[in-house]
């Protein structure tokens, strides 16, 4: 994948976080402060316009463009989580000008491993991360199958899904949602659910 | 969705825009974003700054001069500012005694502004920061980012800030934030929601017979609901909640009976009524009140309750001069 193909996918991703602006601020509302599709579409609005003033085939840059977007815009706990994400990795990606499935790998586990160092956070607590570690765990082991790139991206999105579902099941540890212990229960995480609308985006860009 | 606004997006921009307007002997907008430092900087001195979302008016930037912060960082409404603006921030105010970041405990605020200070550290400006978290509504266990920081905030920009204007080491001035932190609790409740205005509808719905019990400041649904109690019920049931979790019998206090944006006055003063007279009851003696809008949840209806434990050091900073516009002493 090389870097125009990089800014399209962030493009469609910004599209698909404008459409399901509401439904992710609803999510929110429930057990968080309501305001999660707000702020992530304000983030990618910023994210869209930068992309367009920057012209290089360096995706390590795409990706930190878009992380210091995220960062400076969203706000919330979303910015600095999904920012830290995009901007780990950038650092991956520095100086690179093609992108393979392993590379996209090894981002995600360089986006885990951020994610949980700035929230302190890990598995099972209700968070994004319910849904980014076991995509990039079907991933992996789809990979290690020898499953085709389109093929591996929708075990990924799968996993994810089904990581949102489990959000239903628990109670949260982190973040707004906390304060509500069992109220919790029932709900699904609005980062989880913004996290995989991402992944599934890649999906869709990439087995066109 | 009825409010008096122009557009969404200049919510904020507006807001700190015209309180900069409102109070140009105190308060200087950044260019950069919405961050309203003193309109004096003062040297010396160790340089307060605060923040968070916006719709807790007159938190913060009415906190900001003589006396209490240096600097005030407003994200949008209920969300927390973004690491650059905080930066900027610090950047603005920092001096050679170094900055104290007052930061309320949302997950969101403490990762911006532990973002802002890694890029101030960077630049060689002495940062450290305090967390605070006075609310008694959310147990502070294994299982929760424990308790939010809330109204008692305000007790924390005054009392520190008093110190830091007489010049304190910035290790002072922190160990006595953290003393009022130590002291203070706060339990709040509404009887009408609000409304965040890119949402458009209130964050949660109450029947006219209902009542959201251990509210936080940020239109969120609280614990538990309950039906409606009269004045002095509401006000028992939150004392005790306070008082269970520090005994401050015997000891003198500081109170604040805040409103949340659309309590009017009388009401806070019947509430204030009771508590004065619970408290005297528990032999715990009274050194200061204070009724009023400090710390809002835009136009949420409701109120908290924060007392404060005192020594004879925390009194005197209490009342030591303050000028600012939401706060004098």
């Amino acid at each position: 994948m090389k870097a125009q193909e990089v800014t399209d996918i962030i493009r469609a991703i910004g599209k698909k976080i404008e459409e399901e602006k509401d439904f992710l601020t609803e999510l929110d509302n429930v057990i968080g402060d309501g305001d999660h599709g707000i702020n992530m579409a304000r983030g990618f609005q910023t994210v869209l316009t930068k992309l367009d003033s920057l012209a290089t085939d360096d995706i390590g840059n795409i990706l930190k463009t878009t992380g210091m977007a995220l960062v400076s815009t969203v706000g919330g706990a979303s910015g600095p989580l999904y920012g830290t994400a995009f901007m780990k990795a950038g650092a991956l990606m520095a100086g690179k000008t093609d992108m393979s499935v392993d590379d996209f790998l090894a981002c995600l586990d360089a986006a885990v491993e951020g994610v949980k160092m700035r929230g302190r956070s890990t598995q099972g607590e209700k968070t994004m991360l319910d849904a980014m570690i076991p995509a990039l765990e079907a991933m992996r082991q789809a990979k290690e199958e020898g499953l085709k790139t389109a093929e591996i991206l929708l075990k990924g999105t799968q996993a994810a899904e089904a990581g949102v579902e489990y959000t239903k099941t628990i109670i949260a540890t982190k973040g707004r949602a906390s304060y509500l212990g069992e109220r919790s229960i029932g709900h699904q995480d609005p980062g989880a659910t913004s996290f995989t609308d991402m992944l599934d985006t890649v999906r869709l860009c990439v087995s066109r | 969705m009825k409010k008096l606004i122009n557009a969404i997006d200049q919510v904020e921009n507006q807001m700190v825009t015209g309180m900069a307007k409102a109070y140009p002997q105190y308060l200087r907008k950044l260019d950069c974003g919405n961050v309203v430092v003193r309109a004096d900087k003062k040297e010396g001195k160790v340089a307060l700054i605060s923040g968070g979302g916006s719709g807790h008016e007159p938190a913060h930037g009415g906190y900001v001069g003589t006396g209490m912060l240096d600097a005030a960082v407003a994200g949008a409404v209920f969300t927390s500012p973004t690491p650059d603006q905080i930066y900027e921030g610090i950047k603005a105010i920092a001096t050679d005694k170094g900055v104290l970041m007052v930061i309320k405990n949302y997950t969101g605020d403490v990762m911006n502004f532990e973002m802002a200070r890694e890029m101030a550290e960077m630049e060689g400006i002495k940062v450290d920061q305090v967390v605070v978290n006075d609310d008694v509504a959310v147990d502070n266990s294994l299982y929760t980012v424990g308790r939010r920081g809330v109204a008692g905030t305000v007790f924390v920009h005054k009392i520190a800030g008093a110190l830091a204007e007489t010049g304190a080491d910035l290790e002072d001035v922190k160990q006595i934030a953290e003393d009022v932190i130590t002291n203070v609790r706060t339990m709040g409740m509404a009887i009408r929601p609000c409304t965040v205005p890119a949402a458009g509808v209130p964050g949660f719905e109450l029947g006219d017979d209902e009542m959201e019990v251990g509210i936080g400041i940020h239109g969120e649904p609280g614990t538990h609901r309950e039906t409606l109690k009269s004045a002095d019920e509401i006000v028992d049931m939150l004392l005790d909640k306070i008082l269970a979790d520090i005994d401050y019998s015997g000891s003198e206090v500081a109170v604040m009976i805040n409103g949340s944006g659309a309590t009017p006055l009388m009401e806070l003063f019947i509430l204030n009524n009771r508590v004065a007279d619970v408290l005297a009851e528990k032999g715990i003696k009274v050194y200061r009140t204070f009724v009023g809008e400090y710390m809002t949840s835009l136009e949420m209806e409701g109120f908290s309750i924060s007392l404060l434990r005192l020594n004879d050091r925390m009194k005197e900073l209490l009342d030591a001069h303050a000028d600012t516009p939401a706060f004098k002493a």
